[in-house]
């Protein structure tokens, strides 16, 4: 009954819907005509408003002296010191650290091997040599410590929570919520505040890290608990197990793969966030690239970020193949295995600790250097000849699109702005999208950077238009294909394991700094997401339906626009939402190369103290215009449909 | 209530289990609705829109006897897998009462619930229900092992039970690597292993291919031969309930709509519903002599051949079509009544459509 009342509900209002965004769109050009350049609400550069000022005035007040904080600090500082020592800092009055180079290879291999295969095991062992060899072994080790510090902390809280939320179903519902919610914050979000709870450095840079990484661990274990086939549960109930037993003997073994591809997702998230957490001086890999961007130096950027990427591309096989570990237990041969390997991974720490030439990497064949140099030829060669071609596109697209958008939303008086905002909302979504955007609005003219913001929701709307655009069609044909599902999602796999930071490098060179270098780097970033959310969603689309509209005579445009998008429409508003979010994930590492507006007044925050203030105030405002744009998108999405459709 | 039901006097009979006023009601403040005679009188449709909930099962009362298969029938929807969850309250009853052995299930405490579930219940899943992370042999032991039996008890205990439902040499296979068929003789392997009073099986084979699915019920006619268990089966195969079934409970919509056996169904069924039910079903293969036995005629000579009255109709026809006298039926040395050439063959070359309708001479006792 519900299902037939909100279809037809949907079939009247569609065309209309459109037809009135259509006419507002066109009222507020008119208007800007008028009005523009009044009531814009400019603040300068170094300008701050009494509000910064205030919160700068009070950073230290919070800051310093909380006991319940620096007890906190202490104690994750102690991990992360705890692991430098034995992984990349010179430690307990020897010059190397605990273990040296040939141990960590060593182990890693072996760990690899133990919970994957012997495949991963050789790529850990490449990979890391890899690493050695570029000149980024102590860097290396940097990051990874501290990603091994906040993946554990993350997974403590976030298993325990997660079989908590796979169990309740109350909890389950708060737990969605709380995670939609930061999902929609942009990772650099929480930096700002978490400086001004723990000072920067690696501490504050692992719990960053560790509230950034939690989410899918937490999300994926209760998925994984949730979608155990309920009779395996009945049949452990009906024989009279006790709810800890149906826990430990059914759920949780049942639910291991999902949950390993949680930890993954975890793993990833949590290197992508400590290469980032660079900005608040977290040291490692991510602080090479920092310094490589703020000096243009293109070579030592590009050396420091094919290091992530091959860390990145170690970490995500390792832990995929151990989530693909079949039930089996152990064969007598891989026992005896094991135990060998063990024993020669005690020989090879016993090594790196006695000699030097296993402790420290050896620097004589220093491919860094080769690399950096070779990659700063490329892009001085690509810019002597593509530079007209690359700039002229970015001149083009600037000038023709960018620059109108954001004069339009800069130049018009906030008020207008924000009516034909919030009226768009309501138009797609009633009270429920209009009033977070009336609240949504409203803060925003109270943080002060009104302008800022809009500059930078100009350059998010266009970068998510291309990203749409985009996404929609390598979705769709990557959905309908499967030999170009195989050969795209290993590239987006990797799109999606490599740190924001990277994806600047190239872009820089073809187009040095500018707001499209930045746009374009969104773009990059929130596509692969895309593209993999339309592709399930047209693969989802039963394959009788579509039979079924191809046995009637449609052409493929037909059983695609009639039939594969209309039914996936779900999992294209989620796609449009999710790339949304991407791409204004990446406005504050776009700030680094020129993108300007919040990613800078954020960026700023972080390195001169009396801007603080406007930084946490321009970190408020990406979360509100996240928020208020993840809410119209939602309001957008068709609403599932009641019981009565199971009828 | 589409039909009336006699149930047995609860109190006088020696039945193992006996369900009494048993409701199943989903929805919110579900309590009120069997509560409220105005609400529980309510059907399907006119209750979810006036209260939003939906009566799984309503109002059921039945014994099952020591040693009995008793079949619990419907269409999917009619209840009956929510029912036999409600049995171990594995599905917690809205209402009624579950009395085993002279105890209330329904106000057993956790504890208490969780011993008779490991010794005296088990059950039987559609899907199986097996645990892909153990192999065979771990699977079948899996009760013993949560009720804290040692390893070699339970490890010899699961081998018995293994032997007995023909799975020996798969102890060390994992369930997917076995068929359907064999994965559902696991979950009877299991169901059996900590020797249960009441086996439970929610359509156990409705997901298996025909040929396997006659297999396994033969297997379970032959477990139910060699131990004894008492079974309470649901199935939405008349065939199935036929063949395995002494006595069938027909539900709909969550209520009873006829209890009694095969031939009582197919020959006397309480409502149209029923009747379409059983339209398909061969009757000369479920009806006995004693659905079709009449008062001899006078010009009668009652010289034939003598048969019991339970004999199928099928068994008896070649012998009735070849005597040239009417077929006496006789129980007891006392003449039920006789039959001819017209009786068996009103019931052989039966069109299936046809509203005949038997009145036996002497209802089967119950």
């Amino acid at each position: 009954m519900a299902a037939i009342t909100s279809d037809v509900q949907v079939e009247v209002r569609r065309p209309r819907r459109s037809v009135v965004i259509g006419v507002l769109l066109v009222a507020w050009v008119a208007a800007y005509f008028l009005l523009s350049g009044i009531h814009t609400l400019p603040l300068g550069g170094q300008e701050t408003t009494g509000f910064h000022r205030w919160l700068t005035e009070h950073r230290d007040a919070v800051g310093a002296g909380n006991l319940v904080f620096d007890a906190i600090r202490a104690a994750v500082d102690n991990i992360v010191v705890l692991l430098q020592n034995v992984l990349s800092q010179p430690s307990y009055g020897r010059p190397v650290p605990v273990i040296g180079w040939l141990g960590v290879v060593a182990a890693s291999a072996y760990l690899a091997w133990a919970f994957g295969n012997w495949k991963v095991a050789l790529l850990t062992a490449a990979g890391l040599g890899f690493v050695g060899l570029q000149g980024l072994w102590q860097e290396s080790m940097d990051t990874l410590a501290l990603t091994i510090a906040a993946v554990l902390l993350s997974l403590l809280v976030a298993i325990p929570l997660g079989i908590w939320a796979g169990l309740s179903n109350r909890a389950f519902k708060v737990a969605t919520l709380v995670l939609d919610l930061m999902q929609t914050l942009p990772t650099f979000v929480y930096l700002a505040p978490l400086t001004l709870f723990f000072a920067i450095g690696p501490a504050a840079a692992t719990i960053a890290t560790l509230i950034y990484a939690a989410p899918p661990a937490v999300r994926l274990t209760a998925h994984a608990i949730r979608n155990v086939p309920p009779e395996s549960v009945e049949a452990s109930r009906s024989l009279g197990s006790t709810r800890g037993q149906t826990l430990t003997k059914v759920l949780l073994p049942m639910s291991r793969s999902t949950v390993v591809v949680g930890i993954n997702q975890t793993i990833m998230a949590a290197l992508s966030m400590v290469t980032v957490a660079a900005l608040i001086d977290a040291p490692g890999l991510g602080q090479t690239v920092l310094k490589a961007l703020q000096t243009l130096d293109v070579g030592v950027a590009f050396n420091a970020g094919l290091a992530i990427v091959v860390i990145a591309i170690v970490l995500d096989r390792v832990t995929t193949a151990a989530g693909d570990r079949p039930w089996r237990t152990a064969s007598v041969r891989r026992k005896i295995l094991l135990g060998a390997g063990g024993v020669g991974v005690l020989v090879a720490i016993w090594f790196s600790r006695t000699y030097v030439w296993a402790a420290e990497f050896p620097t004589d064949v220093n491919l860094g250097a080769r690399i950096a140099v070779l990659a700063a030829d490329v892009t001085t060669w690509v810019q002597d000849v593509f530079g007209g071609l690359t700039y002229g596109v970015r001149d083009a697209v600037t000038l023709g699109v960018l620059n109108p958008l954001e004069a339009l939303l800069t130049g018009s008086p906030w008020w207008l702005v924000g009516a034909v905002v919030v009226a768009i909302a309501a138009v797609l979504g009633r009270w429920k999208a209009a009033v977070p955007a009336v609240v949504c609005i409203g803060l925003l003219v109270g943080t002060g950077v009104w302008q800022d913001s809009m500059i930078t929701l100009a350059s998010t709307l266009l970068a998510t238009i291309v990203v749409v655009a985009v996404g929609l069609t390598l979705g769709v044909w990557a959905g309908r294909n499967r030999r170009v599902d195989l050969v795209i999602r290993p590239i987006l796999d990797a799109g999606q394991t490599m740190p924001p930071f990277v994806y600047l490098v190239p872009f820089l060179a073809l187009f040095g700094t500018s707001r499209f270098t930045a746009i374009a780097a969104a773009v990059v970033y929130a596509v692969p997401v895309t593209v993999k959310i339309v592709a399930d969603g047209i693969k989802a689309v039963p394959v009788a339906t579509v039979e079924a509209a191809t046995s009637v005579g449609s052409s493929s445009w037909q059983v695609i626009s009639k039939v594969q998008l209309p039914v996936a429409r779900r999992a294209i508003t989620l796609a449009v939402n999710q790339g949304l979010i991407y791409v204004l994930a990446m406005v504050v590492v776009g700030g680094l190369v020129g993108a300007g507006a919040l990613g800078y007044d954020v960026a700023a925050g972080f390195a001169q103290s009396e801007l603080y203030g406007k930084g946490l105030a321009a970190g408020a405002a990406i979360v509100l215009l996240g928020v208020l744009l993840d809410r119209i998108t939602q309001a957008a999405a068709p609403k599932p449909h009641g019981k009565g459709e199971k009828q | 209530m589409t039909a009336q039901l006699e149930y047995p006097d609860v109190q006088d009979s020696d039945a193992l289990l006996s369900i009494q006023g048993l409701w199943k009601v989903f929805g919110p403040k579900a309590q009120r609705v069997p509560r409220r005679p105005e609400l529980a009188a309510l059907d399907r449709s006119a209750l979810h829109a006036k209260t939003g909930c939906t009566a799984a099962v309503r109002d059921l009362s039945f014994d099952v006897a020591p040693g009995e298969v008793f079949v619990v029938m419907g269409l999917s929807g009619s209840g009956k897998s929510t029912l036999v969850r409600c049995l171990t309250r594995l599905i917690e009853p809205t209402a009624g009462s579950l009395i085993f052995e002279g105890e209330d299930l329904v106000t057993a405490d956790e504890k208490r619930l969780r011993a008779l579930r490991r010794s005296k219940f088990s059950m039987v899943f559609q899907h199986f229900g097996l645990l892909p992370h153990r192999k065979v042999i771990d699977n079948v032991s899996y009760g013993l092992e949560v009720r804290g039996e040692s390893k070699p008890d339970r490890r010899r205990r699961a081998q018995e039970v293994i032997d007995l439902v023909g799975l020996r040499g798969n102890e060390q296979l994992y369930p997917e690597q076995l068929s359907g068929g064999m994965q559902q003789r696991v979950g009877l392997a299991r169901a059996l292993a900590n020797d249960p009073d009441v086996l439970l099986f929610d359509e156990p084979f409705s997901a298996l291919d025909p040929l396997i699915r006659r297999e396994m019920q033969n297997e379970v006619g032959r477990l139910h031969r060699e131990v004894g268990k008492t079974m309470v089966f649901i199935t939405h195969d008349l065939t199935e309930a036929l063949k395995l079934g002494d006595r069938i409970l027909l539900m709909r919509d969550g209520a009873a709509v006829q209890l009694g056996t095969g031939d009582e169904l197919v020959g006397a069924p309480a409502d149209d519903y029923v009747r379409d039910f059983v339209r398909d079903v061969p009757r000369a293969d479920v009806l006995t002599l004693r659905w079709i036995a009449r008062d001899p005629r006078p010009d009668e000579v009652l010289d034939g051949p003598e048969l019991g009255p339970d004999v199928l109709v099928r068994e008896a026809t070649r012998l009735v079509l070849e005597s040239d006298r009417p077929v006496k039926v006789v129980e007891g040395g006392q003449l039920l009544g006789v039959i001819g050439d017209e009786e068996i063959l009103a019931v052989v070359a039966d069109p299936a459509d046809s509203h005949w309708s038997a009145r036996p001479s002497d209802r089967p006792a119950t």
